[in-house]
Formats: structure tokens, sequence, C-alpha cells
């Protein structure tokens, strides 16, 4: 490949839609959808964590399932470890679901209240192996101490833990079968800082001794900074920048991706930005998204060809993918020294309509 | 990391024992003094249904023709005579009489609460988690079958079939469950949303495992709640039966047909201890019913800790 690091995407989603359909009426007709998420490419290379931000409702936490298959998708296709699962129907994919694990937002709604710590943790062994029950009590016993819980916890039930320590349950679940690759749907977001640091932490260590791969969804930006290799900025159901790390938060492309840092509060008064770009309006409706560009409503340098014209994802410097009428090679400086993986010919663009 | 450290400190026990929601349950059951009475009051009905037999020296059926033309005034309830709660208006001992009614009864109204917690649950949570077409399907059945007044038709299928024990149970059961399904697929509705569902999905376990394993458990608060409760409303249905006379078949007897036959007493006003008894022991085991229920409904109370 292209650098240093392995470029061989694990995961790769090509134009991947979800719409949920609104029925409405006395006959339960069909009279709209919301696209959460609509038309999104990206690869998310071997061992990598590709970080998943923007604001409440854009479909981050839908485009996560959706990979996942948790929803039957729209149209697109999603191929993990070389096999695809976009169409796949539910009963074979099962014996797929080792591979993919998820990692959910609420560890207190994501354990079954009524079983206990040790049961939590086997289900995944009960379903895809052949152990016997020693060997998978030892197993759950072994995960537990992987990500930090006590091993006389076993036979509690999810309520006696704190926050942090349910999500450990939650990591510890996802690791029972060794998976390749883990969706964490805002896996801090319930949590309080100083566990957070910690959920991090046993993430990255994981990673670290595991070779995991990450698709980490989030909203909290210099989380994601620290975690992640590369980010994509999705709105309204699009993906709108998608750049190694270190470029991105030094160099916003994308007029969104601007006004989403800005919001970024720097504790450093020194350091703190002068110009903060603030949005006006809400964000459009998902079922009834704006003609052209999804940001046109809103966005600062808005023209007109914005509000006719669906911007194309551009590779606009190596390894960055930008939707913008307006950031092009030629606009854009030279090639960031510190860009992180440059993804090869991955043709990432969006669908053209 | 930071929990073995904590974990160091608490290694007196070699194992710490979880102490699941029904174990919280029973600790708030049990201080519930209503409850607990009315829980061995309960149990001691059973035990006097299925054993109290041996106590009486006559059976249920044989008329004590020593009291033949006396029974107003020698078919008195007695300890001397053995006839305890006296004798009916055929010369029958009403003890052996009430224990074998209030067995039906009780027989009656835990067939038609298990069918109802059986059916009902899996049959309320498979259209709740499946949903969609099959939900529509499952549910609009539900809703034809309770359309039908189900009293007349097992009036009718007493008449047609003759009167038996069977028919009887057959009618409750099918009555029983289908406010249940409907409860049922309510609560499942809620929980199918839950992330842990989401993550049982997510692991690859199939929609029948994840109906057993995920959702039951979490409606069985729901489910004994209405059970305990649903009993007395099945022995009332029987009782009612039985009253209108086409309920169990003599020489057999249920509480309500003794009520049945008391109440003609009654109005004679003479052997009245034939409607007092019945009654009383009807009344008893409807009250410890409901406490039960009303202290299962306490103690597994769905807001969670």
């Amino acid at each position: 490949m292209l650098d240093d690091t392995n470029a061989k995407p694990l995961v790769s989603v090509r134009d991947l839609k979800m719409h949920f359909p609104i029925h409405a009426g006395l006959l339960r007709r069909r009279v709209g959808e919301v696209k959460a998420v609509d038309g999104v490419s990206f690869d998310v290379m071997e061992g990598e964590t590709l970080g998943l931000v923007g604001e409440s409702g854009c479909g981050k936490s839908t485009c996560g399932r959706a990979v996942l298959r948790l929803y039957d998708i729209t149209a697109g296709e999603i191929s993990i470890d070389g096999v695809e699962i976009g169409q796949m129907d539910q009963s074979r994919l099962r014996s797929k679901r080792p591979t993919m694990q998820m990692v959910f937002q609420d560890p207190q709604a994501s354990l079954n209240p009524r079983m206990p710590v040790r049961d939590i943790i086997q289900e995944p062994l009960d379903e895809h192996t052949n152990l016997s029950l020693s060997e998978k009590r030892e197993k759950v016993l072994e995960l537990m101490d992987a990500v930090g819980l006590n091993r006389k916890f076993a036979t509690r039930f999810p309520h006696a833990f704190s926050g942090g320590q349910r999500q450990r349950i939650g990591i510890a679940r996802a690791l029972a079968l060794n998976p390749k690759f883990i969706v964490c749907d805002e896996p801090i977001a319930a949590l309080d800082v100083s566990i957070q640091a910690q959920v991090v932490n046993l993430l990255e260590d994981l990673q670290e001794k595991l070779g995991l791969t990450y698709l980490f969804i989030s909203h909290d930006l210099s989380m994601v900074r620290h975690i992640a290799t590369r980010v994509a900025v999705m709105y309204l159901g699009r993906i709108v920048e998608l750049a190694p790390r270190e470029a991105l938060y030094a160099e916003p492309l994308h007029p969104y991706t601007k006004a989403l840092l800005s919001a970024v509060p720097e504790p450093n008064p020194a350091l703190a930005q002068k110009q903060r770009v603030v949005l006006t309006g809400d964000v459009p409706s998902p079922s009834n998204p704006p003609k052209g560009c999804n940001f046109c409503t809103r966005c600062p340098v808005v023209q007109d060809i914005c509000r006719t014209d669906d911007p194309e994802t551009r590779e606009v410097q190596p390894g960055r993918f930008v939707a913008c009428h307006f950031v092009t090679p030629e606009t854009t400086t030279t090639a960031d020294p510190t860009a992180g993986p440059r993804s090869q010919e991955l043709n990432q663009q969006g669908e053209e309509t | 990391m930071t929990m073995q450290s904590v974990a160091g400190d608490v290694s007196g026990a070699e194992v710490i024992e979880g102490r699941s929601l029904w174990q919280d349950a029973k600790r708030r059951f049990l201080k519930n003094k209503a409850a607990v009475v009315s829980a061995f009051v309960f149990l001691f009905l059973c035990i006097f249904a299925f054993f109290g037999q041996f106590l009486s020296q006559y059976d249920r059926e044989t008329i004590d023709f020593t009291l033949m033309g006396a029974n107003a005034y020698k078919g008195v309830p007695s300890f001397e005579t053995g006839h305890y709660f006296g004798v009916d208006s055929d010369g029958r001992d009403l003890y052996a009489r009430t224990v074998q009614g209030l067995r039906i009864s009780i027989m009656i109204g835990i067939v038609g609460s298990l069918v109802a917690g059986i059916v009902g649950t899996l049959y309320g949570a498979t259209a709740g988690y499946l949903g969609g077409r099959v939900d529509g399907i499952m549910m609009r059945t539900v809703d034809v079958l309770m359309s039908i007044p189900f009293m007349f038709v097992l009036i009718l299928m007493l008449v047609m079939f003759g009167r038996s024990i069977t028919i009887l149970f057959i009618g409750v059961g099918l009555i029983s469950w289908l406010d249940m399904s409907r409860i049922v697929r309510g609560q499942t509705l809620s929980i199918k949303n839950k992330e842990f569902v989401e993550a049982a999905v997510a692991i690859g376990v199939s929609p029948a495992k994840i109906i057993l394993r995920h959702i039951v458990p979490n409606l069985i608060g729901v489910v004994v709640v209405y059970m305990s409760l649903l009993v007395p409303t099945m022995i009332l249905t029987e009782s009612f039966i039985s009253f209108l006379g086409l309920g169990v078949q003599e020489p057999n007897t249920s509480l309500g047909a003794l009520l049945n036959r008391g109440a003609g007493a009654l109005q004679s006003g003479v052997t009245t201890w034939q409607f007092y008894f019945p009654l009383t022991v009807f009344i008893v085991l409807l009250f410890a019913l409901f406490f039960i229920g009303d202290g299962l409904r306490d103690a597994l109370d769905p807001k969670d800790r």
C-alpha cells in the first residue's frame, strides 16, 4: 500500500441507504420516508479506528447499526472481511455475526436485567461455539479479566454494577467471539468523564492486543480526536468530509466541519479561536431534505449552485474526501504532511443526483 | 486497572453471589404482611381442599339416612354427629362437599391461569416481537375471539356436549388467554426496542431464542401478577356457570354449585348453614388470592431499582 499503515479495507460500505417509511392516515399508507442514512460510502482499514461524528439526529447511530445489518437496509453494499452482507437475509447472516460486534450506548439498557453477568457474557459462546459448559465458564472469566472486571462478580446481576462496570460487561460480551470489527455506538456518552477515559483506554488497549477494528460513533469531538485514526463527519444522512484525524482537526475543509470544530471548547484561552462559526437555523427534516446540497440551508458560504446541484464527494487531497462544490483539489493547499493513512483509489464518491 | 485494586479489598468470599431481581422481589413480598398471611391462608385452603376429606367419616355422595326427615334440627353443624358443617337438604355431609367443591374451584382457577400464563404469554410475545403483518393477523384473531360472547358459547357447549368438568376446563382455558396475550404484546413492544434485545440480535441469537431468553423473563413480573388476579376471576366464572346449574355434574360439586343450593336453602330460612359455610370458604379464598396478587404486584413492581 501507499504508506506504513496497512491500508487493506476490512469493512467497505458503498452507497448505503437506510430509509424508514412513514405511515399515516386511516389506512396506514406510506406517505414518505425518513432518509436517516442517504448514500454513505466509506472504508474502514484493518486495525484502524474510524471516528464517525456529527450532531444529534444526523444518522450516525443508524449508520453504525445498518453496517451491522441490525436493520434491513434500503440499498447499498456492505462488505465485511470480504463477505458481502448488504442484502443477505437475517437467518444466513446469523452465522456471520461473530466477525462483527457492537458496543452499545446505554450500558444499563444493553444488559438483560434478568441475567447474571456470567450468562450475559456467555450467550455469544452458547450461540456460536460447541465448548463444554466448564470451558465456556473459563472463557467468561478470562474475558472478565481482559476488561478489568473482578471474577468474583460473575454471578451478580447488572443492577449491582456501576455504569462503567456495565460498559465493561458489554465490551466483554462483544469480545467473546474474537470479532474483527466492532461498532462502538457512543460507548462513552452515558458515562461520566472520569469513567469515559477508563473505557476509552480499555478500548484502545484491547485494540492493540487483539488487533481490533473500530467504527467509533460519537459526538464528543475531543474523544474522537483521541481515539480515531480517521474521522468521517456526517450531516443529515451524508458524509460531508472524511479525512485523517490530524488533517481534519488542523484544517477542516467543508464549511460544516469548520462550524462543528469551532464549537469544541478550548480550555486554553490563549489558543481559543477568535472566529467562532455559528450556524443559524435548524437541521432540515431528514424526511424532506433540501434540494441540492444537504447543507445549503445553513451554509455560511452558500451559492446558487448549492441549491440546485448535489455536490459530489471528491478526493481533494490524498486521503481527504469532501462533498462541497467549493472545495476542489485546486482550492486546497498542499497536502498536510501529518496526514494519516492515505487511502488508495477508493473511488469514494457519493451517489450522484 | 482500578477495578482489580477494588476487587482485592473484597476478597472475603470465594464468589460473591449476585442477588437477582427475583430475590429482591421475594424480600419485598415477605415484608408485606397481608400478602404473607394470605399466602399461608391459601396454602391452608389447598391442603384443606386436597386432604380435608380424610378428617371426615362421611363421603360427599352418601345420604345419611339416619337424619331422614330431620335435617333441619338433627343435621345441624356439630362435632358429635361428625357432620362438621352439617348436611345439605338431601342429607349429604356438607363438610365433605365443601372440601370437594373447593378442590374443583381451586383447580379451575389454576388451570385457567396456567393456560393464560403459558398460551397468552407465548402468543402475545411472539406477536409483539415479530411485529408487522404477523402481529396484525395474530392480534386481529384475538380481537375476533374476544368479540364472541364466551359465556354464551360456554353455556351452549355445556348444553350440547353435556355437563362435564372437561368441557368446563376447556371453556375456561379458551377464554382466559385472550386478555393476557394483549397485555403481554403491549409489554413486548416496549421491551423489544431495548438495547439488550438488539445486542442479542447482534450476537446472532435466533428470534425464537430471543423471545424465550430475553423477552419472556422480562415479562414474568406482569404475567405473574396478572395470573394471580386471574385465579379469582376464573373461580368466579366457574361459580357463575355452576350457579346457573350448568357446571359440574352431581355428585361432584363446586363452590358455585354449593352456593346455589345454599341460596335456595336460605329462602326456606331453616338450613341456612348450607349457605354460610361454602360462602365463608369462598370469601376467604378470594380475599387470600387478591391479597397475594396485590403483594406480587408490589414486589415485582416494574420500576426496577
